[in-house]
Formats: C-alpha cells, sequence, structure tokens
C-alpha cells in the first residue's frame, strides 16, 4: 500500500512539472514574439534615424527621400483635434451616465442608458476600417469637408468615443459615494458638486481614458487613409490633407523602395505608443495610490 | 419637555420606497438646543428618518413621502433644498472628507455659499476646527490632505466642513460606530459641548451611548409590515429607567435587536 501511494505522489508532481514546464514556455514564447517585434522594427529602422530625419520631411515620389517632420505634425494636430471633439463630448456622456441618468427612474432615460451602454460595447468590437466608410460617406463627401484633418479627426473621435465614454464612466463610478453626499448636505447643487467633488477626484481616471484615445490615434491607420487622404505636405489648415505618422509607414512601404525609413517610422512609433502605455501606468497607479491612502 | 421649543417636527410622516412603506406615520417633537438619539433594532428605518430632514432620501430613486416635516415651523418640503441643508447638517456613518487638504474640506462649504475673501475663510476655518476640537492637532498642518488623518481626526473633520455653513440642526448618522473607544469618547463630548448651540439629532446601535450622550431618546421598531414606526419618545432618563412600552424595555434590556 505504502509504495502506490508514494508512486502516485511522484506521478502527480511529474504531473506538476509538466504543466509548470508548459506554462513557463508560453510565457516565454509569447514574451519572445512581442520582443521580436519590437526589436526588429526597432534594429532594422535604427540606422536611419537621425536628427535629420525628424526635421526634414518626406519628399514624395518612389525614393522615399527625406523624414517625417511633416508627419509628426499632421499626427500631432490630428491626436489634439479629435481629442478636442472626443474628450468632451465622451466625458460629458460619462457624467450624464453616471451622474443623472444612473440614478433616474425615467423610463426613457433607463432604456437611453442601455442602448449607449450596449452601442458602445459593440462600437469598439466594429473594425476601425467601418468607422473610416461612414467617416467618408458623411464629412468628407456629404459634408463636404473632403479629406482633411477635420474629416479625419471627426471620424477618429468617433472611433475612440466608445473608449473615452467607458473609461469616464468607470472613473466616475470609482468616485465614492460618501463624497457625493457630504458635499450635497452642505447645501451643494448636484453640478458643484459634479464640478468641485466627483470631477477632481475622478481626474485620473478621465486622464486613462484620454491618454487611451491617444494612444488609439497614434496607432490607427484604415481609419485616416479614407478621411484623412495621403498628402505628405505639412497642414496648413484643418481642411488640408495630410498623413500621419502610421499612414507614412502604409505608404513607404506600399509606394517607395524605403522599407528601411518605414522601419524607422515604425521604429518611432513603437516607441511613443511604450511612452503613452507608460503615462497611462503612471497615472493609473496614482489613481490607485490616491484612493487607499 | 414643555420648557423647549421644538426645532424640528414631523406630523403623520410616511415614507415609501417604490410601494413599500418604510416608515409609517411618525409624530415627534425635536426640542432645541438637545441631543435626541433615536434608537431601535437594525433596519428600523433609524438612518432613513435622520435622513428625512435634511431631505437626503430624495437621492434615491423612487422614493415619496407623506405627513409634514417642519423646521422651526416651515415645511421642509416647501423650502429650497439648498437653503434647507445649510440649515440642517449631517455627520455620516463613515468619515467621508473630500480628497482635498484641510483647509479646503472646511471652507467648502462656505465657499460654495459665497465667501470669496481668504482671510474670512481663514477665520470660518480656524473658528470651525476650533469647535471641532480639532484645530490645537492640525493648525500648524492646515494643507496637509484630510486623508492623512486618523479616523477619529476625519470625523471630526467632517463636524468642523459641517459646523462651517452655520448650521442650526446637526444630523449625526452613527458617527462613532467606525471609530476606536477613545475617539468614540472625543466625538462624545464634542457633542455636550455643541448641544449648546446647536440642535443634535444622533442615530444610535449602541443604547449605552444613547445613554450617556443624549437628552431625549426615541425608540424605533419595524411594525408587523416592515414598516419603521415611532414605538416610543421621551426624556432619555425616563426611557431607560421606566419605559412605557414593553418593547422598548424589551429592546433595552437586550431581550432582542
Amino acid at each position: 500500500m505504502k509504495p502506490s501511494r508514494n508512486g502516485r505522489v511522484t506521478a502527480r508532481k511529474a504531473w506538476q512539472g509538466c504543466a509548470f514546464a508548459l506554462f513557463w514556455l508560453s510565457g516565454i514564447a509569447a514574451m519572445a514574439v512581442m520582443l521580436a517585434v519590437v526589436g526588429y522594427v526597432v534594429v532594422r529602422g535604427a540606422p536611419e534615424l537621425s536628427l535629420s530625419f525628424f526635421t526634414t520631411s518626406p519628399r514624395g515620389g518612389l525614393s522615399g527621400d527625406g523624414g517625417i517632420a511633416s508627419t509628426i505634425v499632421a499626427t500631432a494636430y490630428l491626436v489634439v483635434m479629435t481629442m478636442a471633439f472626443a474628450a468632451p463630448l465622451g466625458i460629458g456622456a460619462g457624467i450624464y451616465l453616471v451622474e443623472y441618468a444612473g440614478n433616474s427612474r425615467n423610463r426613457i432615460a433607463t432604456t437611453f442608458l442601455k442602448l449607449s451602454r450596449f452601442g458602445s460595447e459593440t462600437l469598439a468590437g466594429v473594425p476601425s476600417i467601418i468607422f473610416g466608410l461612414f467617416g467618408y460617406a458623411l464629412f468628407v463627401t456629404a459634408m463636404h469637408f473632403g479629406f482633411s484633418l477635420l474629416s479625419a479627426s471627426l471620424a477618429g473621435a468617433c472611433l475612440i468615443l466608445p473608449v473615452v465614454v467607458r473609461t469616464a464612466e468607470e472613473a466616475l463610478k470609482a468616485v465614492p459615494e460618501g463624497y457625493r453626499e457630504a458635499s450635497l448636505s452642505l447645501g451643494a447643487t448636484r453640478w458643484e458638486t459634479i464640478r468641485k467633488v466627483v470631477l477632481p477626484s475622478a481626474l485620473p481616471g478621465l486622464t486613462t481614458g484620454i491618454i487611451l484615445g491617444v494612444g488609439r490615434i497614434l496607432s490607427e491607420t484604415a481609419v485616416f487613409y479614407v478621411t484623412l487622404g495621403g498628402s505628405y505636405r505639412t497642414p496648413t489648415s484643418v481642411l488640408s490633407s495630410g498623413r500621419t505618422m502610421a499612414l507614412h509607414v502604409y505608404y513607404l512601404a506600399m509606394e517607395t523602395r524605403a522599407f528601411e525609413k518605414a522601419m524607422a517610422t515604425g521604429a518611432v512609433l513603437v516607441i511613443l505608443i511604450i511612452i503613452v502605455n507608460l503615462a497611462i501606468n503612471a497615472v493609473s497607479r496614482r489613481l490607485s495610490a490616491g484612493s487607499r491612502s | 419637555m414643555a420648557d423647549t421649543v421644538p426645532r424640528l417636527r414631523t406630523a403623520g410622516y410616511n415614507l415609501y420606497y417604490g410601494s413599500f412603506r418604510a416608515l409609517r406615520d411618525i409624530t415627534i417633537d425635536i426640542p432645541e438646543n438637545s441631543i435626541t438619539a433615536i434608537i431601535g433594532p437594525s433596519g428600523c428605518g433609524k438612518s432613513t428618518f435622520l435622513r428625512s430632514f435634511n431631505r437626503m432620501n430624495e437621492l434615491i430613486p423612487g422614493v415619496t413621502v407623506t405627513g409634514k416635516v417642519l423646521l422651526d415651523g416651515e415645511d421642509i418640503f416647501r423650502a429650497d433644498v439648498v437653503a434647507l441643508r445649510r440649515k440642517v447638517g449631517m455627520v455620516f456613518q463613515r468619515p467621508n472628507p473630500f480628497p482635498k487638504s484641510i483647509f479646503d474640506n472646511v471652507s467648502y462649504g462656505p465657499r460654495i455659499h459665497g465667501t470669496r475673501d481668504r482671510g474670512v475663510l481663514a477665520s470660518i476655518v480656524e473658528r470651525s476646527l476650533r469647535d471641532a476640537a480639532l484645530w490645537d492637532e492640525v493648525k500648524d498642518d492646515q494643507q496637509k490632505s484630510a486623508l492623512a488623518l486618523s479616523g477619529g481626526q476625519q470625523q471630526r473633520l467632517c463636524i468642523a466642513r459641517a459646523l462651517a455653513v452655520e448650521p442650526e440642526v446637526i444630523l449625526m448618522d452613527e458617527p462613532a460606530s467606525a471609530l476606536d473607544p477613545v475617539a468614540t469618547m472625543r466625538i462624545e463630548e464634542l457633542m455636550q459641548s455643541l448641544k449648546q448651540r446647536y440642535t443634535i439629532v444622533i442615530v444610535t446601535h449602541n443604547m449605552q451611548q444613547a445613554a450617556r450622550v443624549s437628552d431625549f431618546t426615541a425608540f424605533m421598531m419595524t411594525d408587523g409590515f416592515r414598516a419603521g414606526n415611532l414605538v416610543e419618545f421621551g426624556a432619555t432618563k425616563q426611557i431607560f429607567t421606566t419605559p412605557a412600552d414593553s418593547r422598548t424595555e424589551d429592546y433595552i434590556s437586550g431581550r432582542f435587536g
């Protein structure tokens, strides 16, 4: 009896060893794939990186000569304009959903609430080219904004709105009810309570939502391919066409011989996105530290 | 009670959550410059009743009320809710300072009511913190985050914040239940000094506390339909020594609840 029990224990330990080895391997593999992608892009792009790469604009044509200056400018404009549309709208919708509709018994309000929640979840899973086509049909052609920063930022705002609304909602929900009660009990109106107590406490969470949106705009390509056009010139007005860095990678790779420059632009983009993600981590760490103390 | 004026009065007051009646036909006169304790078993509607006086129940969807609640003879449901809450302050069960500095917490009320002058605000803050027996502990560091204070200090800060808008009535919803015995004792001492100038209504599940601090005691219980009603109200000494109702006697002698 004794040896067989020992045998079973040995077998169980062996199984555990196998399982651990498999998990370990999958962990290593996942890391390796990620490092390989980032590493390959950075290593192949690095030789092209120089100060002049950042300060000169693409010259166009098949050669792919020049740097990425105008695409940096276009990307910056687009991020700022998209957030100018999406942030107030998204945070405003979040405030409505949490602070007003949330404790309403009004049938229409609760139906709208459910619909918009379902809508944001569904929209988050829709392929971005669909948003692009919508933006093309509505902003580029129907509204005659043409291929422009305006069309692209409106379409981009539609794309990231669900994310901003959801994060704003979560951030506002995380504000303890006691803060609201305390403020109201002192004779503050609902709006004063939101403006002076709820929004400041939710600020780290709201910021996270905005940074997530910025990251999405940086990496998005399909939407802007059909709304922003592809001009490599520096945009001069909101109706200018332009080229984001992500789009520039696509154009360089598909329409020029400068594959190394596509890699270099990609490397800059990857580093930017890493920085954005670090910023999100820093902000949310501050958020959880703030709520703990 | 004949020599004191009722500051708060309810008459035939009922509260419903949707169609469920949570409070039944409560009539009570709460005298000014005194401490009135509301006691009773869990779920009897003590807190709901307390939150009626500053209309905090209105935040809950589906709440309706009938009957009257009067502050200084005026119907509070006709009054402006902002003005009402300025006169009827509240201290909550869990200390809930804002994630702001000590100074900003106490000056929050006066600021929203229109005081902008820094010097005036500073004197209001000092007076309120002194009245809440917290001044000596925080006077040198008023810019410190309120969240860095201990639980007992936070609760006294919340009392100071309520005092800063110069209310007439202070409602306290189990203000010491989250605190240790020493911090509890300090809050109780504070209540004694505050009742000279304010009318205090406190909900407590701690009968010793009710007996120690209050001048009047209201005993609430649920009836056969699970609605809270007022069983007995009187001078604390009388309620705890010679209760008129046998249910009061059963409760305070610890036979249930």
